[in-house]
């Protein structure tokens, strides 16, 4: 099962997971700060309100979703550039 | 377009056109319906007919074209369905008929608050993108169990999967066929068993012959016809209501013309006498339950002197049906009107904002309700086996985005269709002279989602004279619109098509638990192919029959135990699979333990809460997987580090399922 593992430098692996790490760590970072946070903060945040809507209705209703796609979108193509550059990517 | 190649090279390189050819065919057909009925008349039972003939054929269609004898096209489709496409299946595999029909009926009754369902099943895919999409592509078997035996070395861990992955598909099934039949009988005007039973043929004809193959090519043909059917009310509404077509931009607007008209009504004093009538309604059931149960004996009492006394047959009809309309005992009596006092003073005060949050849920609940649905999401088994299917880690990780994207298009669109609805209700139907009310109440308030009553007999309907069900919002949504039926049948064929896909996947994972997981990885693992496919075709029709069968009795614990269901998988599989990936020294005693500490404090708080009065910070029943969540990860931590080691081969396992080196490899089979 492991013989991908072998002829791979085990620093760099070590580098590339923690690229990962790192990026997840951010990612869900901003995932609770846009959810939990913002909903926290909902009846501060409806004292804003842009065209028509209360900025804390809005975050939960659209903001956070917006956010959340383009997370995952960014996560995808951080790491499929990461793949390349320690040499894990598959082969094609 | 060589239906009879589905899957092969030509079809996958021509998706898009084929697809695309679809689409346009499919909105062709609904215009010609729609020139049908304006100009000849046709019957809104001959369009609900047709519409679901057609689907249902169409699907049909694809899932006979999809048959197949390879193992790795019948459970993870060949591993050959691109990313976006995959993103579809996942996003009607997803949607349910909770999502379609309930969801904007939620929002309408809850406001703000009940923004924790939009939060939480779409929040639940960044945790699915970033600690388990990708490295189960790359583990690259076929099932969630086969995940947790290969990882926690045996049976005792696979055991624990098939036992979790089938409670919690099959409650939710369940759930799905409930649905399929109400929109059978409702559209169709067909006996909700009949209905059942008609849907059931549609979904097993999608599923048995092609297994996840067929499955994964229909739920992209579901998805069209359902998003379209959800889309187009709202723009139509939004457009009359605002002159902007687009309804998620459209809304803000009318959200403050719900806030200010709030205010009018609890300032109006016909409102206010109408609240009042409702305190003294609470008011006399209070005494009545704490007069039990001699008031109980006192009303049959009553009634029956009634029913002696009676001149004419309506009245004596009248009195029987309210002597058996009488709760039976003292105990029945004080949970009915329990409940009928609730709702009573519920309707005795003003209006909460429909912006405001926390007016309904509290902060810690609502909070603790959207973690729990997000944790629930990443952790249900008919979703995470959509990302075996894909051909790589790369696009495993593009479709996480791709699934959210097609799932975000209804779910930022649901507020949208609530805000309309409530502003159509408030500031449209309020205040209107009951003799004078639209259509679109009458239609509903036949099959029971729509009920109002003149309480204070002024002859004008008051906010809390009317009472909307949930599932009303989105089914009556177009003529609320003032839009031809074609359109109504478009949204049952969407709603159909919502529930019928996720009816697929579920089916097919309980299926595959039963023959791949229990059967071929535990019992006889040197079944022919041949013999592991019959028994999972066999056991798709069994699984079938069952939860018709159920489905039948119209249990209104169903939709507690889809609730239930999320929490499930939240406590008992996610901390599980993602230790297993990301916590290289975490073993198999900590995972057994861990699983089961999760699963159990879980149901233990979900009992206790719901029958026992058991009550930790004020936690509802709902959100029963706040404890159990972290119970389960605390526990595979501590037991592993208490424990030995996992070998060096399986570190080693662990260490290549982290990156997609090596991923084609186990595309072999």
């Amino acid at each position: 099962m492991a013989k991908e593992l072998q002829g791979l430098d085990k620093d760099k692996l070590k580098q590339y997971w923690a690229v990962n790490v790192r990026l997840t760590a951010i990612i869900m970072g901003i995932w609770f700060v846009v959810t939990y946070v913002c909903a926290f903060f909902a009846p501060q945040l409806n004292q804003i309100v842009i065209l028509g809507f209360p900025m804390g209705y809005y975050m939960g209703a659209q903001g956070s979703l917006i956010i959340f796609v383009v997370l995952i979108f960014w996560y995808a193509a951080r790491m499929n550039k990461a793949d390349k550059e320690f040499g894990v990517e598959e082969e094609e | 377009m060589g239906m009879s190649n589905v899957g092969s090279k030509s079809f996958l390189d021509n998706l898009g056109k084929i697809y695309g050819m679809y689409t346009g065919g499919f909105i062709v057909f609904v215009i010609l319906l729609g020139i049908a009925e304006a100009y000849f008349g046709m019957s809104p039972k001959a369009i609900g007919y047709t519409y679901m003939g057609i689907t249902i054929g169409l699907y049909a269609m694809i899932g006979i074209a999809s048959r197949t004898a390879k193992i790795s096209e019948y459970y993870v489709a060949g591993r050959s369905v691109p990313a976006i496409f995959n993103g579809m299946a996942t996003g009607s595999d997803w949607m349910s008929a909770a999502s379609f029909i309930g969801m904007a009926g939620t929002i309408f009754g809850l406001g703000y608050d009940g923004l924790a369902y939009i939060m939480g099943w779409t929040g639940g895919y960044v945790l699915l993108a970033v600690f388990l999409g990708p490295y189960l592509r790359k583990f690259g078997q076929y099932t969630i169990p086969d995940f947790l035996g290969a990882r926690y070395g045996g049976n005792a861990a696979r055991s624990i999967g098939i036992l979790a992955a089938i409670t919690a598909s099959f409650t939710y099934l369940i759930a799905q066929v409930t649905g399929v039949g109400i929109i059978m009988s409702r559209f169709l005007n067909l006996d909700f068993g009949v209905g059942v039973f008609v849907g059931l043929a549609g979904i097993l004809v999608c599923s048995m012959l092609g297994g996840m193959k067929a499955v994964t090519w229909t739920q992209v043909a579901q998805y069209i016809i359902l998003i379209v059917a959800y889309l187009i009310p709202p723009t139509v509404m939004s457009y009359k209501a605002t002159g902007n077509p687009i309804s998620e931009i459209a809304y803000g607007q009318v959200l403050q013309k719900i806030d200010a008209k709030e205010k009018a009504i609890n300032a109006d004093t016909k409102e206010i006498e109408v609240m009042a009538l409702w305190k003294a309604q609470a008011d006399k059931l209070d005494a009545d339950i704490k007069g039990l149960p001699a008031s109980l004996d006192g009303k049959k009492a009553d009634l029956n002197a009634k029913l002696a006394a009676a001149a004419t047959p309506a009245e004596k009809e009248a009195a029987e049906k309210a002597l058996k309309a009488l709760p039976a005992t003292p105990e029945a009596a004080k949970e009915a009107w329990g409940a009928a006092k609730t709702a009573a003073l519920g309707k005795s005060k003003p209006i909460k904002p429909y912006i405001q949050p926390f007016a309904r849920l509290d902060a810690k609940n609502m909070l603790a309700l959207t973690f729990c649905l997000m944790v629930g999401t990443a952790g249900l088994p008919h979703i995470l086996m959509r990302y075996y299917t894909v051909p790589s880690v790369k696009e495993a990780r593009t479709s996480v985005g791709w699934s959210l994207f097609f799932i975000f298009l209804l779910y930022f669109t649901a507020p949208a269709v609530a805000a309309f609805a409530r502003n159509e209700v408030l500031n449209s139907v309020i205040g209107l002279p009951i003799s004078q009310l639209p259509a679109w109440m009458a239609n509903w308030g036949k099959v029971g989602l729509v009920a109002f009553k003149d309480i204070n007999a002024d002859g004008f309907l008051q906010f809390y004279e009317l009472t909307i069900a949930p599932d009303a919002i989105v089914l009556a949504m177009p003529e609320i619109a003032g839009l031809p039926y074609v359109i109504s049948g478009l949204v049952a064929a969407g709603g159909l098509a919502a529930a019928l896909s996720t009816a697929d996947g579920l089916l097919l994972t309980i299926s595959n638990a039963l023959s791949h997981d229990l059967y071929y990885k535990m019992i006889d693992p040197k079944a022919s192919i041949t013999r592991r496919l019959t028994l999972s075709r066999a056991l798709l029709v069994v699984v079938a029959l069952i939860s018709a069968y159920v489905a039948t009795f119209k249990l209104t614990i169903i939709v507690e135990l889809v609730a239930w269901a999320f929490s499930i998988a939240a406590a008992s599989f996610f901390p599980a699979l993602v230790m297993g990936i990301w916590d290289k020294r975490a073993n198999k005693t900590g995972a057994l333990v861990g699983m089961w500490v999760g699963f159990l404090s879980c149901l233990i708080y979900m009992i206790g809460s719901r029958f026992y009065g058991l009550d930790i910070w004020g936690i509802k029943t709902i959100s029963s997987g706040l404890f159990g969540i972290p119970l389960g990860f605390l526990t595979i931590y501590v037991v592993s580090r208490m424990t030995t080691p996992p070998s060096k081969e399986m570190q080693d396992f662990v260490e290549s399922v982290r990156i997609p080196k090596g991923a084609s490899q186990a595309h072999a089979e």
